[in-house]
């Protein structure tokens, strides 16, 4: 019988040969799943993993995508660390790509070097005005920010929603729900030419440092380690998690912020009623596939955006539906996070006692 | 207030508990679960596994009772899955179940290509003899399917096995402290399973409410999200059953009466008045979370927390 | 070495030259389509795909066909239209309005790849627009529902309050009210194409305040299924939905993208596209009536198909004068005809809807 024993301490090969393990492992089961639907399996594992990335525009694109994910992933685990669970992110998101798309609007036209920073920090202060609403609510009335943070994503989405049908509909859009292009100064810089890669992608290894700091040289890091570990240490060691709750739901709600604003002046160049696809959802994943280490979230968020661009090239290529590519997505989560079983424990072979009475 | 008035809020009524009944036996499931000390977050992928799987059931000519076991039947496989990876090798809850929900989105598409765009008989409702002509109350109360009866039953039947039997007692005390229990001499990793696999069959409940009863059809998606508000009235409920039932009650109704003051003249664009059901619970979650001592008693001390059990 | 490379590109070149026609009837052509949902919906997407599976049985070996479903509205859609340009298609459908700056933009950059986009305002050489007049439809059903209703009081389950929703709300207003001055169109917003339980909540509201028809402009079955419960008709969107309703399904209005798909593909096989803006009706069967329900009246059926065979025959608008909007203020003098570019961005409710453009 196997048995799971727990290492003193994680172990460095592991922490290595798992992820490869699981790679492994995700090859072998998509291969099979391919090949039971009738596709070559070789060509299809080739098609999601490699071809997204041939050539200079996909790996751009690729960068494109793993930004949003990798900022707001990098920041939830700050929250995550200190046991404050905000699922609000996509809100936030939203919420910042409102105030940076709000503030582009009313510097239509208006041009200068300092437009740009400022629609971003509005989408900053966006973000962490709409994650302060749970952080008020947990602080001052006990609210869980589980609830909180969830129900007020779906009432940014209705906001926005509101704010593109209504009054910042472009008077010359046909009454569609769509903002006005932004002009050329609420817009990223481009990093290559003709590629949608802007310099905004910076702000994903730059937010990773940021969060690195943070939590292992500040106390407020040390405070959030030991509110996370023991909710009730921190009271002993002569501080209320009041800060850290704080701290945490603002600083991933200002991410997310950042993040849809880039969203907003970056690829897609104005508002409409979807700014984003579930970024803040699946940043959860990338958090904890990271296992809420900045590193290994830059590495989950390049990874989950390869997943989501293989789903699109195998349906392209190969004609595999999206069902299959979202059910080989899910493998693949629960090959990588299975495999971090052998990190932080010792697989045993044993004989269970008295088995053989 | 006229006939015709009262027939109205008899409607109002009806369609509230309708459109709260997969939030409750999914909201349900988890709560136990939780109250074991786990968090599964894949209610979605649940739910949606188990409304395709009833679905199929039916359309394959097996009677509704057959079907309802099966979307039960497959939410419990799901849940399996996650207490595997959660439970048995320890991966984390959190994303485990985000994984969940994304499989199961994709699965049940995948499974149920064939079955788009077609009908098959609807859960009949079963009025209550005698109860069903009270005036107002009858039909508001006492029409329903056997499902939107049973979620309600569900709930003194939880309380009771949560707060009045040994079993349920062990099931908190691995959710509270799951080392002390362990200490104890209760299987820790056992209690678990079973309640992750009683979410499992309550999420595949609701998922079998919405695909045989609600809107009997299968189309891609059909939970349209009711997963995650399920999952929020867990917290809205401060893991006791009856509440979980309330919030579940003034989502569905809030949700109802936007809809309808959308025709009452309200000088409020649609959009708006379509926040409320969402607003409304964080309200009312802050009026009863304003007294700290009582949350912090029923949050499961242990929740999301991984167990060793080989200290 | 440089003497082989060289015969070997004149013989490339040579058979380019010659064997163009043979190598064009090899080769299929590649034709693209990014869908908005899921093909699953059984509503607006999975209609394109039934056109996008008539393409593929009308052409047979000629064509190629690849689609891409559940594409969001945002930053990706470019990319997936991009790809689909770059692996070698001829000719993208983008079936949804979101999707249009994405599609204008890559139409730029791919100036030899012909784009049609559904439901936008955005032409290029390259770019042709396409669209289906859905309120036709929905005015000839208007017709039955005003006949039909005996409260007088009709739902309208509209999904986001964009131009072509509040347009078939008003069809369908208009077509009611010419048969029954007294009928009011209630209209309550989902803030959803496609959720069945949010739909079925819609038309409960709808049946609570005494509607006894129910039309729709969201995809799913489930209005026609509440209404069969209740006993009161209803009429489907996107498909025949006459399934998911025996006695309720009055008729529904269809949307059929097959012919224009077919059309579209034949004329680049031709060598004949040209960058072209469509706006079909009941004139081309891009919208069309399922079947009435057998339990119709005879005399209301023949008078909403009479309504239907003058719409298509082009003797009848549904949006002529006179009519007035909500505060019964006359906008369109009688005997006028609201212009395609007015009714391309209508965004004002007639006389007779009871209900909010939210703004």
């Amino acid at each position: 019988m196997l048995r799971l024993e727990l290492r003193p301490q994680a172990s460095r090969t592991m922490t290595f040969v798992a992820p490869l393990l699981a790679i492994a492992a995700t090859v072998a089961a998509g291969g099979v799943l391919f090949a039971a639907l009738g596709f070559a399996p070789l060509p299809a594992l080739a098609t999601f993993f490699l071809s997204p990335l041939g050539d200079l525009y996909g790996v751009t694109e690729w960068l494109l995508k793993a930004t949003p994910l990798a900022i707001i992933a990098c920041a939830l685990a700050l929250g995550f660390r200190g046991n404050v669970w905000n699922i609000g992110a996509e809100g936030q998101l939203i919420a910042g790509a409102i105030a940076a798309g709000g503030t582009a609007l009313a510097l239509y036209e208006v041009s200068g070097l300092w437009v740009l920073p400022t629609v971003l920090l509005a989408g900053v202060v966006g973000g962490a005005a709409w994650a302060a609403i749970p952080a008020l609510l947990r602080i001052r009335f006990h609210a869980n920010e589980i609830l909180t943070s969830l129900m007020l994503n779906y009432v940014a989405v209705l906001l926005l929603a509101w704010l593109v049908h209504g009054p910042w509909r472009s008077p010359e859009g046909y009454n569609f729900p769509e903002t006005r292009m932004f002009t050329d100064s609420a817009l990223m810089p481009l990093l290559v030419e003709g590629m949608r890669l802007h310099v905004g992608v910076l702000f994903a290894p730059l937010v990773a440092v940021v969060a690195w700091v943070i939590l292992s040289r500040s106390f407020l890091g040390f405070q959030i380690k030991v509110i996370g570990m023991t909710p009730a240490a921190g009271s002993y060691a002569g501080f209320g998690p009041n800060r850290v709750i704080a701290f945490t739901l603002m600083f991933g709600g200002g991410m997310a912020g950042l993040a849809g604003a880039m969203e907003i002046t970056g690829p897609i160049g104005q508002l409409v009623p979807t700014v984003s696809p579930g970024y803040g959802y699946t940043a959860i994943i990338a958090a904890f596939l990271g296992r809420l280490h900045p590193i290994g979230i830059l590495l989950a968020a390049l990874l989950l955006a390869l997943t989501y661009m293989g789903g699109d090239a195998a349906q392209i290529a190969l004609g595999v539906p999206l069902a299959v590519t979202q059910v080989f997505q899910g493998m693949i989560l629960f090959f990588l996070l299975a495999a971090d079983v052998l990190i932080r424990y010792r697989v045993r072979l044993s004989l269970p006692h008295g088995a053989r009475r | 207030m006229s006939e015709a008035e009262l027939a109205t809020l008899a409607a109002i009524l009806a369609a509230m508990i309708r459109a709260a009944t997969p939030l409750v036996f999914a909201a349900l499931g988890e709560l136990v679960t939780e109250r074991a000390g786990v968090l599964n977050l894949g209610l979605e992928g649940m739910m949606l596994m188990g409304a395709v799987a009833a679905f199929g059931t039916a359309h394959a000519g097996a009677g509704h009772g057959a079907a309802m076991a099966a979307g039960a039947a497959a939410g419990v496989g799901m849940s399996l899955l996650f207490a595997f990876l959660a439970l048995g090798l320890r991966a984390n809850q959190v994303a485990c179940g985000l994984a969940l929900s994304i499989f199961g989105v994709g699965l049940s598409a995948f499974v149920g290509k064939s079955l788009v765009g077609t009908p098959i008989a609807a859960l009949p409702a079963l009025p209550i003899p005698l109860l069903s002509e009270i005036p107002v109350l009858g039909p508001a109360l006492f029409s329903h399917d056997i499902l939107v009866y049973a979620s309600i039953l569900a709930v003194p039947a939880i309380s009771w096995f949560l707060f009045r039997t040994r079993a349920g007692l062990v099931l908190r005390a691995v959710g509270e402290n799951h080392d002390a229990a362990h200490d104890i001499g209760y299987g820790v990793l056992k209690v678990r399973t079973l309640a992750v696999m009683f979410g499992g069959a309550m999420a595949g409940l609701a998922g079998a409410y919405l695909s045989l009863a609600y809107t009997p059809m299968w189309v891609e998606n059909m939970s349209s999200g009711r997963g995650w508000i399920a999952l929020a009235l867990v917290v809205f409920a401060t893991w006791v059953p009856v509440r979980a039932l309330m919030g579940a009650y003034l989502f569905g109704g809030v949700t109802i009466l936007q809809l309808h003051a959308q025709n009452w003249g309200v000088p409020v664009s649609a959009q708006i008045l379509a926040m409320l059901p969402y607003l409304a619970t964080i309200v009312v979650l802050v009026l009863i979370s304003r007294d700290e001592t009582k949350i912090k008693l029923n949050a499961p001390a242990c929740l999301g927390k991984v167990f060793h059990s080989g200290r | 070495m440089k003497i082989t490379r060289r015969a070997g590109l004149g013989l490339a070149l040579a058979m380019g030259l010659f064997g163009a026609t043979q190598a064009l009837a090899a080769e299929p052509l590649k034709v693209g389509f990014v869908y908005v949902g899921p093909i699953g919906d059984h509503g607006y997407s999975y209609q394109h795909e039934q056109g996008r599976l008539a393409v593929e049985k009308h052409f047979g070996d000629k064509v190629k066909t690849t689609y891409v479903e559940n594409v969001p509205e945002g930053a990706d859609a470019e990319r997936v239209i991009r790809q689909l340009a770059s692996s070698g298609h001829e000719l993208i459908f983008t079936t949804s309005f979101g999707f249009m700056n994405p599609t204008a933009k890559v139409a730029k950059q791919f100036p030899k790849v012909k784009f049609e986009h559904a439901t936008g305002y955005m032409r290029a050489p390259n770019l042709a627009t396409y669209m289906a007049r859905f309120y036709e439809g929905r005015y000839a059903s208007g017709v039955a529902a005003g006949r039909l209703t005996k409260s007088n009081k009709l739902g309208y389950i509209a999904s986001f309050p964009i131009p072509e929703v509040v347009r078939g709300a008003n069809a369908f207003t208009l077509g009611a009210r010419s048969v029954n001055p007294k009928a009011e169109v209630r209209v309550v917003w989902v803030n959803s194409w496609y959720d069945p339980g949010k739909e079925r909540e819609a038309a409960e509201a709808l049946m609570a305040q005494g509607v006894d028809v129910i039309a729709q402009h969201t995809d799913s079955a489930a209005p026609v299924q509440a209404a069969e419960e209740k006993g009161v008709w209803a009429i489907g969107q996107a498909s025949d939905m006459s399934r998911f309703g025996a006695k309720s399904h009055l008729t529904a209005i269809i949307d059929d993208w097959s012919g224009y798909y077919i059309a579209r593909v034949q004329a680049v096989l031709d060598g004949k596209w040209t960058s072209t803006d469509t706006w079909d009706g009941f004139d081309k069967d891009m919208v069309r009536l399922a079947p009435f329900n057998p339990s119709t009246p005879a005399a209301v059926r023949d008078e909403a198909l009479g309504v239907e065979r003058q719409i298509k025959e082009h003797k009848f608008h549904p949006f002529t004068g006179p009519i007035k909007d909500q505060s019964g203020k006359e906008v369109v003098a009688a005997g006028q005809i609201v212009p395609d570019s007015d009714l391309l961005k209508m965004n004002w409710f007639v006389e007779g809807v009871v209900g909010s453009i939210p703004k």
